[in-house]
């Protein structure tokens, strides 16, 4: 076959354009990772090249531990992550599948009302939401982050979502109806497998900017108790400015973590958008 | 019968009461600050100095970072759930706080006594009737020099301007060191290091600092333009790329011994102790002739006040009376070089770059930066604008004139001294 | 559509039950205090009160210089940031699906995986590795310069004020390419067979599949990423605070609007916040997104589900 001998010199070609850009977006975290075992002198003298015994160091990383409770703050930040990030999902799905399947007076008024959010930065009303979370007793708590997540996703997770469940065929879900289903059961059943994709990238979306805010943890919980591992890696960069070991160490510990967990589910991520791609 | 046992109930109940309220006494104030370099001399020295004085107060430090403190600490301001005690910045921003009511008087504060008028006058209304924070440090302006360069190179310290620049050429000439460490890309650098520091000397100190608040000088006048003139002249002295050198990598140029002078403020002397590993030493910006008086930046940058609202105002009440005691001073000052104490009893410093500073100001004038008070009130914010600027004269992207004028136009357009 | 072969019903508990907790936590967490806020754009305070001004802080926005030099630069900036978003971000991340989904590729998952690692990296590590690579001390970009003997094209890009900007917008594009990337993948991906094959059988291959294939039928997820690109970006904030502060140095040429807006709004060292003006600037930016995401909706939207049927 012809497209055989012609795939070669392209495979090779999407390997190298592939490769290059991946170069690209290793690179900085690679740098950021390596340098952190070394000492000053070789940090500054030779930031190329990797650790060599002679430049070999840990004290970046006992500066780091000695410091503050990383670990801990790590566990904050999943708790208030995970947390958003399902009822982001749950709710997100339920009032998308609300306003794509259905017919009703105000239907399309509820979707700006709901894509409204996208166009404002909450961090706007930070002030009345504090108040917010003063009156209720939750500043100083992770509830406090999950609600302010949840109410931020939100907006993004609908838009994405009904655009997604306006493709899911009608066939399918009359035969549903047709069998007695109820709508629930349709929507639970039926129609949130087939969107399992788009779920997984709003989950994506949704997932990074919470992992990775600074400002509402420094607002609403500040607190040695309730610090995420953002704002914890933040404080310690203007405590250590200039001491680029304990930097270099605290921006890889930042960094791992979520490193791990992402090569862990974007096995799970990318089987979700094969699997379930719509046909 | 009745009666009796009444009553012995409801004094056992009191006494229960009152014991519950000596248990509960034991209050916990929070600090909230910007200084999140000193979290460990908070941890370990101070608070354990103050606790151990007044059981039943605990203290908690709780820094942010300097640059989101100011609105993260007026979010929870307004929201109601900020710290106890406040750390101030000087002037405009600490007053506009105690007008919204949020900071509270403290002129009748025990301790307040302890400090001259001066101290206080950047933690003090208009009117000079109240004040609101208690004094805490002042830092001076100078230039920091590697004295094994100086010496290797055979360099006097410089003490005008002529023999300044003789050096910063010296050292050009020889190319070991990068003459200046110094760089734009944060420009609160070129404008605190540079202009506020170099500055006094031309426009005379406090006396020129009250002219420009009159309205009699303004900043086009020869005395305000020559500080630019004289940071154009530096450019050639920076090292390459200073113009995407950030502070950090400045205090890390130096520090490596790779740069010969550091335009400084005296609070990088603690870390340039623990950094540096060759010799420092230090002199205040130089003069134009040998024997012209001489003016220092001597800047009063930090105070702490009581939170308005405050449960536990009592309690904080007594931690400030202890910030304002000669206790605290000695401490602070000793954990913390090159923040010097406003109390007026004198403190002893061991470190010898700290007391070289200190020395200055028997003899030279003092002054606090130009822009601080007053100026900065209305839009545009001569402060952030100076920053701008002071940048862009050093880049060269503007004369020292045009930038004069941009700024002279920014403050007209708002600020307008009674005649 | 469903709805269509029903008759109309007294009312159908289940859409409330389905709409009922995103917009209450919507409403309650959200849009009520933003709200709030936005109102403020319309008051002035005056000694302590609030005092209704009516569009008098609009008029100080576009009419005093002091506010509107500084605002249509921030905007001026905001669009370039946005075209290179436009440019680049795009077509790359279109780029690198189409060869992602291309069957029997090896080694893919490990190129998505690591070509998504940026986008999951914090703005604060963003910035700040950045800062240091192109920092001239460091010195790593110019080393790396030196390596393809391009060493005289190195410049303090950060620090200058005809770089800053698109310097800053690479680095922003670095970190958010796997975000397009990802959509267009997925959507790559469900493209169904029967489709490709009928290509196939008429001898439609290779680039030419991609063009008159795939494209077309993925238009309407490069429309999603064209409006979340737009949106984002004039929503930007982060990275540009995170390398240059909040004054967006040198010379204001990084300030795009979110950076102008959070001194408005919040204040930056001696100047104090003015929630008033900081709120004008807040509901002039919802306006410029509020148009931009109508553009999408009543025009292209439109237009991009007629090719798709």
């Amino acid at each position: 076959m012809s497209t055989a001998t012609r795939s070669l010199p392209r495979t090779i070609g999407a390997h190298a354009i592939l490769l290059t850009y991946t170069v690209i977006a290793l690179f900085p975290v690679i740098l950021v990772i390596m340098n952190s075992f070394k000492s000053r002198a070789g940090i500054f003298g030779a930031p190329l090249t990797p650790p060599t015994p002679k430049t070999f160091d840990l004290i970046g990383y006992t500066t780091v531990i000695g410091q503050g409770d990383f670990f801990h703050y790590f566990q904050n930040s999943l708790v208030v992550t995970v947390g958003s990030l399902f009822f982001v999902l749950l709710f997100g799905a339920m009032a998308a599948f609300a306003l794509s399947e259905y017919r009703f007076r105000g239907n399309t008024l509820m979707g700006l009302y709901l894509a409204l959010g996208i166009m404002i930065p909450i961090r706007l009303a930070t002030v009345a939401i504090l108040q917010l979370m003063v009156a209720s007793g939750l500043v100083n708590t992770l509830t406090a982050l999950i609600l302010v997540y949840t109410a931020q996703g939100l907006p993004l997770a609908v838009f994405i979502l009904s655009e997604f469940m306006k493709q899911v065929s009608d066939d399918l879900k009359n035969a549903g109806r047709i069998d007695g289903l109820s709508e629930y059961t349709i929507f639970f059943r039926l129609v949130v497998p087939l969107v399992r994709p788009s779920m997984a990238t709003v989950a994506v979306f949704t997932m990074i900017p919470i992992w990775n805010d600074l400002w509402f943890p420094l607002i609403l919980a500040p607190s040695e108790e309730t610090k995420t591992v953002t704002l914890g890696a933040q404080l310690f960069l203007g405590q250590f400015v200039t001491n680029w070991n304990a930097i270099l160490a605290a921006l890889s510990l930042a960094i791992l973590p979520v490193l791990i967990l992402y090569v862990i589910f974007s096995r799970q991520l990318i089987r979700g958008i094969t699997s379930g791609a719509v046909k | 019968m009745k009666t009796k046992l009444l009553t012995a109930l409801l004094l056992g109940t009191s006494i229960l009461g009152t014991a519950g309220v000596a248990y509960a006494e034991d209050v916990t104030l929070n600090i909230e600050s910007w200084r999140g370099d000193d979290l460990s001399i908070w941890k370990d020295k101070l608070i354990p100095a103050f606790e151990a004085k007044n059981p039943g107060i605990k203290v908690v430090f709780a820094p942010s970072a300097p640059t989101e403190y100011d609105a993260a600490l007026g979010a929870k301001l307004a929201a109601g759930s900020a710290g106890d005690l406040i750390t101030c910045r000087p002037f405009d921003k600490s007053l506009e706080l105690f007008k919204k009511g949020n900071l509270a008087d403290l002129s009748s504060l025990p301790g307040m006594e302890n400090f001259s008028p001066v101290a206080k006058s950047a933690w003090q209304t208009d009117d000079g009737k109240s004040t609101f924070c208690v004094p805490m440090a002042s830092v001076i302006h100078g230039f920091i020099y590697n004295k094994d360069a100086f010496d290797k190179l055979g360099i006097k310290v410089p003490q005008t301007r002529d023999e300044f620049f003789a050096a910063l050429d010296k050292i050009k000439a020889d190319g070991t060191y990068i003459p200046m460490a110094m760089g734009t890309k944060d420009l609160w650098e070129a404008a605190t290091m540079g202009y506020q520091n170099i500055g006094p000397n031309y426009w005379k100190g406090e006396d020129g600092r009250a002219a420009l608040i009159k309205g009699e000088q303004k900043l086009t006048d020869k005395d305000w333009v020559a500080p630019y003139e004289e940071l154009a002249k530096w450019k050639p002295y920076l090292g390459d790329g200073f113009e995407a050198q950030t502070y950090p990598d400045s205090q890390n140029l130096f520090t490596l011994g790779r740069a010969a002078i550091y335009p400084a403020g005296s609070w990088e002397i603690g870390l340039f102790n623990t950094q540096a590993q060759f010799k420092m030493g230090a002199f205040p910006p130089p003069v134009e002739k040998a024997g012209d008086t001489c003016y220092i930046s001597d800047h009063t940058d930090i105070g702490m006040g009581l939170n308005a609202a405050s449960k536990h105002a009592d309690a904080a009440k007594t931690f400030l009376s202890w910030v304002a005691s000669a206790d605290f001073a000695t401490i602070y000052a000793n954990a913390l070089p090159g923040f010097f104490s406003l109390n007026s009893a004198p403190v002893k410093m061991e470190d010898p770059l700290a007391q070289e500073f200190v020395s200055w100001r028997g003899k030279c004038k003092s002054t606090i930066r130009s822009t601080y008070q007053i100026l900065s009130r209305g839009t545009p914010n001569l402060e952030n604008e100076t920053w701008v600027e002071s940048a862009n004269v050093i880049n060269g992207t503007d004369t020292p004139e045009a930038a004069a004028k941009k700024l002279q136009t920014g403050l007209d357009s708002w600020y307008h001294p009674a005649k | 559509m469903a709805a269509d072969i029903r008759p109309k019903r007294p009312f159908r508990w289940h859409i409330a039950i389905f709409l009922a907790p995103a917009v209450l936590v919507y409403t309650a967490i959200m849009i009520l205090p933003l709200a709030g806020t936005l109102q403020l754009s319309l008051f002035r305070n005056i000694d302590q009160h609030q005092v209704f001004v009516g569009f008098d802080n609009f008029r100080t926005l576009f009419g005093d210089p002091n506010w509107s030099v500084n605002f249509w630069n921030a905007l001026r900036n905001n669009v370039w940031f946005f075209i290179i978003h436009m440019l680049v971000q795009n077509p790359i991340g279109v780029l690198l699906a189409a060869l992602l989904s291309s069957p029997k590729l090896r080694f893919s998952a490990f190129y998505r995986t690591a070509i998504f690692v940026p986008t999951i990296l914090s703005f604060v590590i963003v910035g700040f590795a950045w800062k240091l690579i192109l920092s001239p001390l460091w010195g790593v970009a110019p080393h790396l310069l030196d390596f393809v003997g391009l060493k005289s094209l190195f410049t303090p890009w950060l620090g200058k004020e005809q770089y800053a900007l698109t310097a800053l917008s690479l680095v922003s594009v670095w970190q958010f390419i796997g975000i397009p990337m990802m959509l267009i993948y997925a959507a790559l991906l469900s493209i169904p067979d029967e489709v490709i094959e009928a290509a196939e059988c008429d001898g439609i291959t290779g680039m030419s599949q991609f063009w008159k294939i795939k494209l077309p039928l993925i238009l309407p997820s490069i429309g999603i990423i064209s409006i979340l690109t737009f949106v984002g970006n004039f929503n930007a904030f982060d990275l540009i605070y995170t390398a240059q502060g909040a004054l967006a140095g040198p010379n204001y040429s990084t300030d795009i609007l979110g950076t102008f807006l959070y001194r408005a709004f919040f204040g930056f060292q001696l100047q104090v916040g003015d929630p008033n003006m900081g709120a004008t600037i807040a509901t002039i930016m919802f306006l410029i997104i509020l148009g931009g995401v109508c553009v999408y909706l009543f025009l292209i939207q439109t237009r991009l589900r007629r090719y798709q049927f």
